[in-house]
């Protein structure tokens, strides 16, 4: 796995609560995909979501942001609580980035409109500072120079770092990360794992659904392993890998660390 | 066992590929006579273009009439006219001589000049309109939707501003046609754009109100809905609380098209993937951003040929007025046929091949500035 460089010096707050997940249930029809589900995110907090497919790690994080619906219990995101509210979910939603598996980035536009959307109508800003801002963030995600293209003429490497800079432009305190690499081909992992290690340096409060153990080992300020919808054992990353407690995550790491 | 050990030297460059492939030699050899069963269809083709393509011109062009006041003009000796026995030919100076009624039907001969401004303004403010290249699209586009047809509704019809009041019962021609294909597309599009997102719509009842309106309309011949506007609406209406019907079959026309529009269009939404709703709605935008910006873009790009082709259905569609008694391009060109100062053999033919060059000219127009769009989309393959 690529080496990704020993993060530098990265502060959780100890009071100020990002994330507050309380007994969260939620059933696609019949089948019950999150069974009370508890977690307390801290504000600069760095926590990696492991487990096996169809565990409901995805859907979790999706639950944050209301691209699913629970249906039980609480969640609430930067103090406020996701309920059937419009107003509420919109506030959540521009606190909060997301990049997905399949980027999602809109074809139609040029990687600079991809950007500058939503900040121009969500967040009212004047067209030149909202490309400003994202010009900012290109560069960041070091591709300025790809701004005028459209998706489909970029990598799937340079297609995922676009998407997050797309999130970022939205300043969002906290980012949730929907098993960003596992779409790429293996030559492209590394450069969106060096933006999001960039990301957790600065401080930003991050929720990542991945594989990648190595990035977990490093980035990370705690490990999440979940399996039939619940949290079946979480720790720092040190304690996760070399000491699993739970029979289930000494098997799930027997099969991915080979 | 050999060694299977290889280590490369040298990448080998790109090279340009063989010449005999760009040659019209080439060319004609790949596509024309490839195969035995190729060579056999190209050379059929062949002869058939030679049999059929020559009598064609002539009795278009070389044999037909060019002037003529009346139908001596096109007839022959046997008939009563001046031309040999066994003439036939395109019978032109009949076209030329009810042309000015093709175009407007009995609209009042001093008066002609308020449709010819009104087709002048139209061109002019459509040219740029289709045109991506000239500025201010918006302003443009407001005048074409809105500002022309305010403007063509007190120019055509009058009775105000001084004008001589002129009856959609005068209107005729090529120019009904026009009206009722350009209101057709204006409405339709977006009726049936809002038609498809309330289908697709979570709303229970606003769903199934355009469920119910999408498939009442497109489950009934537009002859019928044209037919009913015509004879029964009057029966339910008060006397002298007539609708004009012309504004009938505007209406009749309109609703139609919306209706398949509006199923074009939802093929196009099922087509978006999921992950740029969710895309966008991560982003926070709200409903409308959503459709206006992220949806709706791509999926008209995707449905742009059928949304050309209900366009050219449509405009097709508008001869069928002729059922209420209303005369468009065809309707009053198959009128023109009873005309006792014109009835010869070969008036029927010519007036068909003139409305039907007329009709096919509209369409391909339509249908080649389709494809020049969707090339000028295509930003989604690009590489």
């Amino acid at each position: 796995m690529a080496n990704l460089g020993q993060p530098k010096a990265m502060t959780v707050s100890a009071t100020d609560v990002a994330i507050d997940i309380i007994n969260m249930n939620k059933w696609y029809g019949d089948f019950h995909v999150l069974r009370d589900v508890n977690l307390k995110v801290m504000r600069g907090e760095r926590i990696v979501v492991a487990g096996p497919s169809g565990s409901g790690k995805s859907t979790m994080i999706r639950c944050i942001n209301r691209l699913e619906e629970h249906q039980k219990g609480q969640i609430l995101v930067d103090g406020i609580e996701l309920t059937n509210d419009l107003k509420k979910i919109d506030e959540v939603r521009r606190e909060v980035g997301m990049v997905f598996q399949h980027f999602n980035l809109f074809p139609h536009l040029t990687i600079l409109e991809n950007c500058t959307l939503a900040p121009i109508w969500v967040r009212k800003m004047p067209k030149k500072e909202a490309e400003k801002v994202a010009m900012h963030y290109l560069e960041r995600v070091k591709i300025p120079e790809q701004a005028n293209k459209y998706p489909g003429q970029l990598s799937g490497g340079q297609q995922q770092r676009v998407a997050i800079a797309r999130s970022l432009c939205m300043k969002p305190k906290i980012m949730l990360f929907d098993e960003p690499t596992s779409a790429l081909d293996p030559e492209m992992v590394k450069e969106v794992l060096d933006t999001m290690v960039s990301l957790a340096e600065e401080g930003m409060t991050m929720i990542c659904v991945t594989h990648e153990m190595g990035f977990a080992r490093q980035v990370a300020n705690r490990v999440i392993f979940m399996d039939q919808g619940q949290i079946v054992e979480q720790n720092d990353p040190q304690s996760f890998f070399d000491n699993p407690q739970h029979e289930r995550t000494k098997l799930f790491l027997s099969q991915i660390l080979h | 066992m050999s060694d299977i050990s290889y280590v490369r030297e040298r990448f080998i460059p790109a090279e340009s590929p063989p010449i005999s492939d760009a040659s019209a030699y080439g060319w004609i050899r790949r596509n024309l006579f490839a195969s035995w069963s190729d060579s056999v269809l190209t050379i059929v083709a062949i002869l058939a273009i030679l049999y059929y393509l020559p009598p064609a011109i002539d009795w278009l062009f070389l044999s037909a009439v060019w002037t003529g006041t009346d139908r001596t003009a096109c007839l022959t000796v046997d008939q009563g006219g001046a031309l040999p026995t066994g003439w036939s030919g395109a019978c032109w100076a009949y076209v030329g001589d009810r042309f000015v009624q093709f175009m407007f039907g009995s609209y009042p001969r001093d008066q002609l000049w308020r449709p010819l401004l009104v087709a002048a303004v139209f061109v002019a403010l459509l040219v740029p309109f289709l045109i991506p290249k000239v500025p201010r699209k918006g302003l443009n586009a407001l005048l074409l939707l809105i500002g022309l047809p305010v403007f063509a509704y007190f120019l055509l019809l009058g009775g105000r501003f001084g004008l001589r009041h002129v009856e959609t019962s005068l209107w005729g021609g090529l120019m009904v046609t026009l009206i009722l294909s350009f209101v057709g597309i204006v409405i339709s599009l977006p009726a049936g754009i809002l038609l498809a997102l309330g289908r697709r719509s979570q709303m229970p009842i606003l769903k199934t109100a355009c469920i119910v309106f999408i498939e009442l309309i497109r489950g009934v011949p537009l002859i019928t809905v044209l037919f009913m506007a015509s004879v029964l609406l009057p029966l339910f209406l008060e006397p002298g609380n007539n609708i004009d019907k012309f504004l009938r079959a505007l209406i009749g026309v309109s609703i139609f098209a919306s209706a398949y529009m509006a199923e074009v269009i939802r093929g196009g939404l099922q087509a978006i993937p999921k992950g740029q709703y969710e895309a966008a709605d991560a982003l926070g935008l709200n409903y409308f951003h959503k459709m206006a910006f992220i949806v709706l873009p791509q999926a008209i790009k995707l449905v742009i040929p059928g949304i050309v082709n209900t366009f050219i259905g449509m405009f097709k569609d508008t001869s069928l007025v002729t059922i209420i008694s209303m005369y468009d391009l065809l309707g009053i060109v198959k009128a023109s046929f009873g005309d006792s100062g014109w009835i010869t053999p070969v008036t029927p033919l010519t007036g068909l091949i003139f409305a039907g060059f007329v009709f096919w000219l509209f369409c391909f127009g339509m249908s080649r500035y389709s494809a020049f769009v969707e090339r000028r989309l295509d930003t989604g393959h690009k590489r």
